[in-house]
């Protein structure tokens, strides 16, 4: 234990002490919450939308009139119970079922709501049965801060370890280490908790910090929050554990690690949701860490998803976690 | 005394080269045993496979009789010839860091007054000189208080002054009943510090012994070196070795005292005569050609 401390409490200093990686680390995510937070904040959209349970292409006389209205985009949907779920985060003004009755959904804290159900009844929408919903409003920043938390926690892993072991073994630290009675588990476990340590800190210290100032929409527990973010840093870290495992060369490292970023960045719901895409791009994104880490955080985050709700998402990152790790301390070389 | 390191048949290849090339070796235990070579000669490999370090394609190495494993990591200080340490810890956190890595250590103040150490202990060790650097390193060699010490080219890019320093250390450290290997460039430096030199070429040992019998072994004769005037015109038709320097004249000879009588007679005077003895490095540039080397 005390060689694990030796070289666990080394890592450490020497983060804490290059400042600027550390300052990179924590001004990244900051400057894109901030970003995003001031570039959707304002004005809402003129659009107004309603979902539509039924087909609407049918209807005749008075009945269509409202179906007809212009600024007023009408979308079906199939999924009574996620529309629903939809007009309580304010993501539909409205739900209008047309199937066998006539009725229709609204949250009553929605001001594009309460502006689109005055034009419904002016336009034959008299006679709708009307349903309240409560609900807050998800902004657009609360659904993408837990990506972009997600997406720093990613770089941070993969560069500050993948990149870091490089750059150790081409240097000569790590053959300096050989020599030493220090085992590769030792020296391994240490990188990976003393980034653990560090991209927690830093990750709880932005989410404080941004929250502060933009106030997060979060349903659910931080513990869970803490827990999938936590399984998700390991499974990351393993991840750059196993591409630094042989690299002597910084270039193909760092061009590696762009290689797995990027797509990850891009496919894994960080900055826009996947629903609607390409099924074969949904599937390929599954096999992707951060997809699982992005899904969990989001569904906690707005939707108050609790520990059997994220589950899957924790078992799937475990065993990644597990398949990375043993690989990499099988093809570990320290030269 | 008992060997502390045998190698036997030892092979390392490399695409196209032949790095170590069935080297036997056996080294006793509280010597200093200098390994000498042009580069690319496989000092380095060798040094390397018997820390531990590279593989070998074959042969054996025992450490007290013993297979390499857990115990000769623990007993042994290593200083490699080129090597880079955690970036932003100080020298005193890097003692630390090395120290918790072994069971056994040296106290840390201890191994700061060998290596002279007190000036620069908290100062980043990417912002030490080359001296300070090297004694850092020997340091770190030095901090589980090791049985064997290797240190490869330890004196390399130092200054004279750096350079004596070092030597005092290593005969320190050696008259302790320590077990040194070093590889060296300097002929001088092995013939100071080391008891038993190795000469090895293309992979493999060509000579070895102590410096006084190799040189012994390899040249019988001393070199009287005359200026030109002092010679001129009387050494023709007598029977001598003489080979033309520029402005000198050299005079190869076993029998010093008879040569000496025949020269007195024929009328050289002996005022501005030199006698040379052979350097380790006559021997090593005898041995290994003048080829140059990469």
């Amino acid at each position: 234990m005390k060689k694990f401390f030796a070289i666990l409490h080394a890592r450490n200093m020497e983060f804490i002490r290059d400042t600027s990686s550390l300052g990179w680390n924590i001004l990244f995510p900051l400057l894109l919450v901030l970003g995003f937070a001031v570039v959707f904040t304002g004005e809402p959209k003129a659009l107004f939308k309603a979902g539509v349970l039924g087909d609407a292409s049918v209807l005749k006389g008075t009945d269509r009139e409202f179906f007809n209205a212009r600024y007023v985009q009408f979308i079906t949907v199939n999924d009574e119970r996620m529309a629903i779920d939809k007009v309580e985060h304010f993501q539909l003004d409205m739900l209008v079922d047309i199937r066998q009755g006539r009725r229709y959904w609204i949250n009553e804290n929605a001001p594009n709501g309460y502006v689109l159900e005055r034009v419904m009844k002016g336009m034959g929408g008299s006679r709708y049965e009307r349903t309240i919903v409560q609900g807050r409003e998800i902004r657009y920043v609360d659904w993408v801060v837990p990506g972009i938390l997600a997406m720093n926690m990613m770089f941070s892993c993969l560069f500050g370890v993948g990149y870091v072991i490089v750059r150790y073994r081409k240097n000569g630290f790590l053959k300096r280490l050989k020599a030493t009675p220090l085992h590769p588990f030792e020296f391994l476990l240490a990188q990976m908790v003393s980034r653990l340590i560090l991209i927690q800190a830093i990750t709880v210290a932005v989410y404080a910090g941004c929250n502060y100032f933009i106030h997060f929409q979060m349903r659910g527990s931080y513990g869970n929050l803490f827990l999938i973010s936590l399984v998700g840093a390991v499974c990351l870290i393993s991840l750059g554990l196993l591409v630094s495992a042989r690299l002597a060369s910084e270039e193909l490292a760092g061009g590696l690690l762009n290689l797995l970023t990027w797509p990850m960045m891009l496919l894994s719901g960080v900055w826009f949701s996947l629903e609607g895409v390409n099924p074969a791009v949904q599937k390929i994104a599954q096999f992707l860490p951060l997809t699982h880490l992005v899904d969990g955080a989001r569904a906690i985050m707005t939707e108050g998803a609790g520990l059997a709700d994220i589950a899957p998402h924790l078992l799937i990152l475990g065993i990644m976690s597990a398949v990375f790790l043993s690989l990499g301390s099988l093809i570990f070389k320290w030269e | 005394m008992a060997p502390i390191i045998e190698i036997t048949n030892l092979v390392k290849t490399y695409p196209g080269v032949r790095a170590v090339d069935g080297v036997n070796l056996t080294i006793e235990q509280g010597i200093c045993f200098g390994l000498l070579g042009p580069n690319g000669a496989g000092k380095t490999t060798l040094i390397e496979i018997v820390e531990g370090i590279q593989k070998p394609d074959s042969g054996g190495i025992l450490y007290k009789n013993h297979p390499v494993g857990d115990r000769f990591r623990k007993e042994a200080g290593i200083q490699f010839q080129v090597t880079s340490l955690q970036e932003f810890l100080t020298v005193r956190e890097t003692l630390r860091l090395f120290r918790d890595l072994y069971p056994r250590t040296l106290d840390i103040d201890e191994v700061i007054h060998l290596c002279n150490l007190g000036e620069f202990l908290d100062r980043d060790t990417r912002k030490l000189s080359g001296g300070q650097r090297q004694r850092l390193l020997m340091a770190l060699a030095l901090i589980n208080d090791p049985e064997l010490l290797f240190l490869d080219e330890p004196t390399t890019g130092l200054d004279p002054q750096a350079r004596r320093n070092f030597w005092d250390l290593i005969s320190m450290i050696r008259s302790k009943g320590k077990t040194i290997i070093l590889t060296t460039h300097y002929m001088d430096e092995a013939y100071a510090l080391c008891d038993v030199i190795a000469i090895m070429d293309k992979g493999r040992i060509i000579a070895q012994g102590t410096p006084e019998q190799l040189l012994k072994d390899h040249f019988n004769d001393v070199v009287l070196q005359f200026p030109d005037e002092s010679v001129k015109g009387k050494l023709e038709g007598l029977d001598l070795c003489v080979s033309a320097q520029p402005g000198r004249c050299e005079i190869c000879t076993n029998d010093v005292d008879k040569t000496i009588r025949l020269l007195l007679d024929h009328g050289v005077s002996l005022s501005r005569m030199t006698v040379s003895s052979w350097s380790l490095e006559d021997l090593f540039i005898a041995l290994t050609g003048k080829d140059l080397r990469t």
